[in-house]
C-alpha cells in the first residue's frame, strides 16, 4: 500500500523503535506533525526553542545509549537546532535530526523560511541528507539511524522538503543495511592488541587514561574488569566520568586543566600510558610538547583519525572499545606474564603521596556557601545515584570534581563544544528517558538563562528536575580567567539585573527556593528531593570569589598545576 | 611534501562540497582538485593535490576516509604513478613570433587547436612541471589566457583504485 511521506516518516520511526521525539512544529513539517497526531507509538515532546530539542535528545541519548531524535521545521527551526547538533557532534552522541525544508520546486529560490540546512550543518554532523524523492525516504531514514549509531557515533541530519512528506510511495523499511562507502571497524587488530598487552605488562609506572568513548561505546564493564586485573591507576576525562567507579581506590580522579594533582602527576610521570576512547583534547594534554614525556603510548579508539592527531602514539589499536577491552581481558587472563608487582607497589606509593596533597580541599571557614559543598551535599543526599547534567563553567568543574560517579551514563555535560544552555534541556531528555530517577541539573545563573524557557516544557510534561543554581553573580569561569590573566579587569563577566529566580520558577508553575546560608544547604536539598513530582529550582547564593582549583594554565604541562 | 590523492566517492549531490568543506574547516591546502564520474555512473573519481608534512597528510587521508560518501582512496605518491594535467593556452602569435610559438608548441608536444590572424590556442598535456615550463618558455607579454585542468593521476602497474 502506498503511504504519504509523512506516514512513511512516522512508520519508519516506529520500525526503528523510537519512543520519543523532541521537536517544534512549523510550516514545512505540518504534514509530518499531522501524521504524528494520528498514532500513539511515538511520543512527541514539544520544547520551547529548537536548541533545547537537540539538547534534550542529546541528554536522552547520553543517558540511555539509544539515539536521540529531533524534529524541527525549515529555516529558523533548523538553524536554532545547530548549536545542539554541534554539541552532540563534538561529544560523538548518536542523534538523528529531521528538519523540514521548503518544497523541492522552491529550493534555491530564497523561499519563506528557506535555509540550506544541509550546507549549514555539514561541518557539524557525521553525515546529512536532503531527501528529494519520497521513494528514498524510508531508506534514507534507515541509513541515518545506522550511521548515527555505529562506528564513532554522531548526529545525522535528514532534511525533508514539504512535498516529499505529502507525496506517496510504497513503504518498505529495510531491516538490515549495507553501504559500500561506510563500513565501521568491528574488531581491533589481534597483533596490535598482543603488542599492547606486552607493553602493559612490562610497565613500571603504568597509567590508564579513558574517555567518553568508553561511555558511548558501552565498555565500562570491560574497563573495570581489566583495570582490576592489572591493579593500574586510572583516570577519566571529563567525558569519561562514571566509566570507572569514582569511589574505587584505583581511581585517581579526573585529569586535565582542572583535574586532580594525583591524576595529572601520574600522567606526567608514567612510563606506559594506555589511552582508551579518549582523544587527547587540549584541555587534557595541556602543552603537547610537555605531555607524558617518558611514556610509551597505547591508544584504543574506534576512529582512526583520532589516533596520532594531537600526540603521536606507539601502539595504535583501531576498534570498538568494548571488543578490544574484552580481548585484552582474555589475553591477560591467559598470559603467563603478570604485571610487575614490586614496581607497581612503588608506583602506588608515589601516587598516594601525591594524593595526600588533597588538592580538592577547600576552605569552609566562610560566611558564604561554597559551591563545592553544595555538590558534595547533593552527592550525599542523592546517595550518588542521581543523573547529573551540567552547563558550562565553574559549576561544571565543581560537579565533575565533587560528584563521584560510580556508573556510566549518569554524568551528562557538554565537554567538547562547551555549550552554555545545555544543562536544563538535556536534563529534560534524561528525565523523559528515566521518569522515576532523580535528575539534577547543576548550573549557574549565566548558563541557566540561556535556555530557561524550557521551564515551561518541564511543567507540560511533568518533569521533576532538581535545578541546582550555583549563583555567584558572575560568569564564574570568565571571571576566574580575568582574575588570573587579565589583571582582574572583569569585562562583562558580572551578571547584573538578575531575575528573582524563586519568583521566576513559581511563575512557570514550579517550586522555587533560595538558599544563602551554609547551614541550610543540606536541609534544602533534602526537602527538594522529597518533592518527587515537582521541579524545584534551588537558587544557591554562593561565594562570589571562589575559583576552581587545581588549574593548569594554557601552555603549561600537566605537572605545572596551580594549586590553591 | 606534495601529494596526489585519488578518491572514489558516491556520485551524490554535495559530495564535492564535503571534501572542499573538510579542507577549509581543518585548514588543509588544496592546490588543485578535479572530479568527474567514472565508468560506473554511481561513482565519482576525484583527484586532489595537496601539500603537508607526513603527519598532516596522514590526517588528511584519515579525515577523507571518514566522510561517509568516500568509498576508497589512494595516495598516488605512495607508489609509482603517472600524473597528467592539461592546459589550454592562448598566446599572441604575429610576425616572427608566430613561427617561434609554433616551434615551441612542437617541442612541448603541444597542439595548436585554434588559430586567428594574431593568436594561437595551444593544448599541452603533461605533468604540472612540464606545463609550468611551457609557460616559462613563452614571453609573458604574449600570454593572453591560461586554463589548466588540475592534476589527474593513475597508479602504474597492478596497483589500481577500484571498488
Amino acid at each position: 500500500m502506498e503511504l504519504t511521506g509523512a506516514e512513511i516518516f512516522v512508520r519508519s520511526l516506529e520500525e526503528q523503535g523510537v519512543k520519543h521525539v523532541f521537536g517544534y512544529p512549523g510550516g514545512a513539517v505540518l504534514p509530518i506533525y499531522d501524521a504524528f497526531d494520528q498514532q500513539d507509538k511515538v511520543e512527541h515532546i514539544l520544547v520551547r526553542h529548537e536548541q533545547a530539542a537537540a539538547h534534550a535528545a542529546d541528554g536522552y541519548a547520553r543517558s540511555t545509549g539509544r539515539p536521540g531524535v529531533v524534529l524541527v521545521t525549515s529555516g529558523p527551526g533548523a538553524t536554532n537546532a545547530v548549536t545542539g547538533i554541534a554539541t552532540a557532534y563534538m561529544d560523538s552522541i548518536p542523534m538523528v535530526v529531521f528538519s523540514g525544508q521548503v518544497p523541492t520546486a522552491l529550493i534555491g529560490n530564497d523561499a519563506f523560511q528557506e535555509v540550506d540546512n544541509v550546507g549549514i550543518t555539514r561541518p557539524c554532523v557525521k553525515h546529512n541528507f536532503l531527501v528529494k524523492d519520497v521513494k528514498d525516504l524510508a531508506l534514507t531514514i534507515r541509513k541515518a539511524f545506522y550511521i548515527a549509531t555505529t562506528g564513532r557515533p554522531g548526529p545525522v541530519v535528514v532534511d525533508i522538503p514539504k512535498d516529499v512528506s505529502t507525496l506517496k510511495a510504497e513503504f518498505h523499511y529495510p531491516k538490515r543495511i549495507k553501504m559500500r562507502s561506510y563500513n565501521p571497524v568491528t574488531k581491533g587488530h589481534p597483533r596490535q592488541i598482543k603488542k599492547a598487552i606486552e607493553l602493559m605488562l612490562s610497565a613500571k609506572r603504568p597509567m590508564l587514561y579513558t574517555g567518553g568513548g568508553v561511555v558511548v561505546g558501552n565498555a565500562s564493564k570491560q574497563l573495570v574488569e581489566m583495570t582490576k586485573l592489572l591493579n593500574f591507576p586510572i583516570t577519566n576525562t571529563l567525558m569519561g566520568l562514571g566509566a570507572y567507579p569514582a569511589t574505587d581506590k584505583q581511581f585517581v580522579g579526573m585529569l586535565g586543566m582542572h583535574g586532580t594533582y594525583e591524576a595529572n602527576m601520574s600522567m606526567h610521570n608514567c612510563d606506559v600510558l594506555i589511552a582508551i576512547g579518549a582523544r587527547f583534547d587540549d584541555r587534557v594534554t595541556g602543552n603537547v610538547e610537555k605531555f607524558c614525556p617518558t611514556a610509551k603510548i597505547i591508544h584504543v579508539d574506534i576512529d582512526p583519525a583520532s589516533i596520532s592527531k594531537n600526540v603521536s602514539v606507539d601502539v595504535p589499536i583501531v576498534g570498538p572499545v568494548d571488543q578490544v577491552l574484552k580481548e585484552m581481558v582474555a589475553q591477560l587472563k591467559d598470559s603467563k606474564a603478570k604485571p610487575d608487582a614490586a614496581a607497581l607497589k612503588a608506583w602506588w606509593k608515589q601516587i598516594n603521596e601525591w594524593r595526600a596533597m588533597d588538592c580538592l580541599k577547600y576552605s569552609t571557614d566562610c560566611e558564604h556557601i561554597k559551591p563545592q559543598a553544595v555538590v558534595e551535599t547533593l552527592y550525599k543526599v542523592t546517595k550518588g545515584n542521581a543523573f547529573v547534567t551540567s552547563d558550562v563553567g565553574q559549576h561544571q568543574m565543581f560537579a565533575a570534581q565533587f560528584y563521584k560517579f560510580d556508573k556510566p551514563n549518569r554524568w551528562i555535560n557538554s565537554g567538547g563544544l562547551g555549550t552554555m544552555g545545555f544543562g536544563l534541556p538535556s536534563a529534560m531528555g534524561v528525565q523523559v528517558a528515566h521518569p522515576k530517577s532523580t535528575v539534577a541539573c547543576i548550573t549557574g545563573e549565566g548558563s541557566i538563562q540561556m535556555c530557561i524557557q524550557e521551564l515551561s516544557t518541564c511543567l507540560q510534561y511533568g518533569l521533576p528536575i532538581k535545578i541546582i543554581n550555583l549563583n555567584n553573580g558572575f560568569l564564574g569561569m570568565v571571571r576566574q580567567w580575568q582574575e588570573f590573566f587579565y589583571q582582574g579587569r572583569y569585562a562583562s563577566s558580572y551578571m547584573e539585573s538578575l531575575p528573582d529566580f524563586v519568583k521566576l520558577a513559581e511563575a512557570y508553575g514550579h517550586v522555587g527556593m533560595q538558599i544563602s546560608k551554609p547551614e541550610d544547604v543540606e536541609g534544602a536539598l533534602k526537602e527538594a528531593m522529597k518533592l518527587k513530582d515537582r521541579l524545584v529550582f534551588m537558587d544557591f547564593l554562593i561565594d562570589p570569589s571562589e575559583n576552581v582549583y587545581p588549574m593548569i594554565p594554557a601552555g603549561a604541562g600537566l605537572n605545572e598545576m596551580i594549586l590553591v | 611534501m606534495r601529494h596526489i590523492i585519488s578518491i572514489l566517492m558516491e556520485n551524490e549531490a554535495g559530495a564535492l562540497s564535503r571534501v572542499a568543506g573538510l579542507f577549509s574547516a581543518r585548514g588543509y591546502n588544496i592546490e588543485s582538485l578535479t572530479v568527474a564520474a567514472t565508468e560506473d555512473p554511481s561513482l565519482s573519481r576525484m583527484t586532489l593535490v595537496t601539500t603537508g608534512t607526513d603527519q598532516i597528510i596522514e590526517q588528511i587521508t584519515k579525515q577523507l576516509n571518514k566522510l561517509i560518501d568516500v568509498v576508497k582512496l589512494m595516495d598516488m605518491c605512495e607508489g609509482e604513478h603517472i600524473e597528467r594535467e592539461m592546459m589550454l593556452i592562448k598566446v599572441r602569435a604575429v610576425d616572427k613570433g608566430r613561427e617561434e610559438i609554433k616551434r615551441m608548441a612542437d617541442i612541448f608536444r603541444g597542439r595548436i587547436i585554434d588559430v586567428t590572424d594574431a593568436l594561437y590556442t595551444i593544448e599541452v598535456t603533461g605533468t604540472s612541471g612540464k606545463l609550468d615550463a611551457f609557460i616559462e618558455a613563452i614571453d609573458a607579454a604574449d600570454i593572453i589566457e591560461v586554463v589548466r585542468s588540475g592534476v589527474t593521476g593513475i597508479a602504474r602497474g597492478e596497483r589500481a583504485l577500484h571498488v
